[in-house]
């Protein structure tokens, strides 16, 4: 398996992941390599076998619907980059 | 005072005495950081007004009667764990301005236990790493030889406590970045079973197999501080509601009659030998305990690392898509939109190896190569697990060497990650099975420590624990210091 400069940005694009245009060459090189590496899990026969998601057998937790959290907002937009009146600042996104 | 050299249960019996004031030992142990640790680079962060704050808290404790096993001792904490008012950076740019609003359920735990935490140690930048070279605050040195590196990702929290700065810290484990730090640095260091402690603000890098667990010097020590950490927590859904033993208790059990596997891929191709001498010695030693040893095969193991390179960079790229450059953490100047600002921040602030990662990641769960990838990987995964719990119905631990050599130098597999990787090809497995392990001091190969790893069965931390004190009550390798720190 052998990737392209090209897939690696388009891979990039979906991670919203900025990857300079001088370091694609080296990117491919090695997302390749890892790729061919684990290109060895298709020499086990799994047709028979069920994915394991968690390696403990247990089943998700319910709780009551109940509120159990006080309103701490000033606290967590205090590490904020920006915020304004409560609410967190991005780029104009509606034009 | 030189109290450096003194391990958990040591310095607990010392505050106990009253030989000397918690306020003592920690402006001991922050001096000792100052002068000896500068050169390792083990610390990202040091808090010495809180350190002494909390060691004056910890005296008035202990006179007015309220005192526990661990009030006063000195412990560090890898900065995945969220300290409040701390800055928790994870290694990365991404968090360099990051001030925890809130604690870490595992600090949380060993605050309420009265210890005294004397800062934040470096790491692999996220967690991804196996030689600590990936942080943004630079690497950690081998305080054995400060030409090699620590192992990783807790190479902070190994080197910190080899050279005697800190008695004990905590680590992360989610391919054995606990035990292969432990090993590269001559200490003792567990992974827990998988759900026993709660990663409650612990920065997540692959849920499916991130774990938190102690580091120390010898087993007992890792005893006192799981008894601690583990136990249930509701704010990790993954946290399993079982009593926590008194691991101190099962300590001093007899080991005759117990039967220990040696799994035939883990003495093979890829095995330094001079490290499989060392091996070989210290199952002696455990023969001489009464430990019985038999064969076994972990057929799958060659299997292990590739499996996890695609699931744990998978649950990374998911989890890694917090940081967005909106709530918290970095943000790049002057955004043209939204696009740009999520592409600039993650693409400004993440290094090489987490970008690698968050790509590999991304590429395994992307339409069209799901099923090939990342199911595929499950599905091995759980072939991975079932040899080990055939395994454990015919011996009680398995054992073999925690890495295949010893401490590489800084720089030699920087350029090449699959070498890289394979620096966790015996640790690995175990956290894809979800099982406990702990490495611990066994010897030297060509001058730098030799861990050897013991893997239990699903929360049996109690044997593993009991097994190595026994191991250590007669052999002296967690003992030795390094020269320049001794």
């Amino acid at each position: 398996m052998s990737l392209s400069n090209e897939q690696v940005e388009n891979i990039a694009h979906l991670a919203r992941l900025g990857v300079n245009e001088q370091d694609l060459d080296t990117y491919a090189v090695n997302l390749s390599r890892i790729l061919e590496f684990v290109e060895a899990l298709g020499t086990v026969d799994t047709s028979a076998v069920e994915p394991l998601a968690h390696p403990i057998d247990m089943v998700q937790r319910l709780r009551p619907d109940e509120v159990t959290e006080s309103d701490q907002r000033a606290l967590f937009q205090s590490v904020a980059p920006s915020v304004e009146g409560g609410l967190y600042l991005v780029p104009r996104v509606i034009e | 005072m030189s109290v450096h050299d003194k391990t958990v249960s040591e310095l607990a019996a010392g505050l106990a005495a009253g030989d000397y004031s918690s306020e003592e030992l920690t402006r001991a142990c922050l001096q000792r950081i100052r002068e000896q640790g500068s050169a390792l680079n083990a610390f990202i962060t040091v808090t010495e007004e809180q350190a002494l704050d909390a060691a004056r808290v910890a005296d008035q404790q202990r006179a007015a009667g309220r005192a526990g096993p661990l009030t006063g001792v000195p412990v560090a904490h890898k900065d995945i764990f969220c300290t409040r008012g701390v800055r928790t950076s994870c290694g990365s740019r991404m968090l360099d301005n990051f001030v925890s609003p809130y604690d870490a359920h595992v600090v949380e735990r060993l605050n309420a236990a009265g210890m005294v935490s004397l800062g934040k140690t470096n790491m692999d930048e996220f967690a991804m790493g196996s030689s600590n070279e990936t942080s943004y605050y630079g690497p950690v040195k081998n305080p054995w030889d400060t030409r090699a590196v620590p192992g990783g990702s807790s190479g902070g929290s190994a080197a910190a406590v080899a050279a005697r700065l800190v008695p004990a810290a905590t680590g992360t484990d989610t391919g054995g970045s606990i035990r292969q730090p432990a090993a590269l640095c001559g200490i003792t260091g567990l992974k827990p079973t998988y759900g026993r402690v709660s990663r409650y603000g612990m920065i997540a890098f692959a849920s499916s197999l991130d774990q938190a667990g102690p580091m120390a010097r010898t087993a007992e020590d890792c005893a006192l501080l799981l008894e601690a950490m583990a136990g249930f927590d509701r704010r990790d859904s993954t946290c399993v509601d079982q009593p926590v033993p008194r691991y101190g208790e099962a300590l001093n059990r007899d080991l005759d009659g117990l039967t220990i596997g040696l799994p035939k891929e883990y003495f093979g191709e890829g095995l330094d030998a001079d490290v499989a001498r060392v091996v070989d010695a210290a199952i002696e030693e455990y023969r001489k305990l009464g430990v019985a040893f038999r064969e076994i095969s972990l057929k799958n193991t060659a299997l292990a690392v590739p499996a996890y390179y695609v699931i744990a960079p998978a649950e990374c790229s998911s989890n890694l898509s917090r940081f967005d450059g909106v709530r918290f953490g970095y943000r790049c100047e002057n955004p043209r939109d939204l696009e740009d600002l999520y592409k600039r921040s993650r693409g400004e602030a993440f290094g090489a190896e987490v970008k690698r990662r968050i790509l590999v990641g991304t590429y395994a769960l992307s339409a069209g190569y799901y099923d090939a990838y990342y199911l595929k990987a499950q599905k091995v995964r759980r072939l991975i697990r079932d040899d080990f719990l055939a395994a454990f119905n015919q011996v009680d631990l398995i054992l073999g060497p925690t890495s295949p050599t010893v401490a590489f130098n800084l720089g030699e597999r920087a350029d090449d990650p699959v070498s890289m990787y394979l620096s966790d090809v015996y640790t690995i497995a175990v956290n894809l099975a979800g099982l406990p392990g702990i490495s611990h001091p066994a010897g030297f190969a060509h001058g730098r420590p030799v861990g050897v790893q013991l893997i239990g069965a699903h929360f049996d931390e109690a044997r593993l624990l009991n097994a190595v004190h026994r191991y250590q009550q007669v052999t002296d390798w967690h003992t030795r210091a390094p020269e320049a720190f001794a």
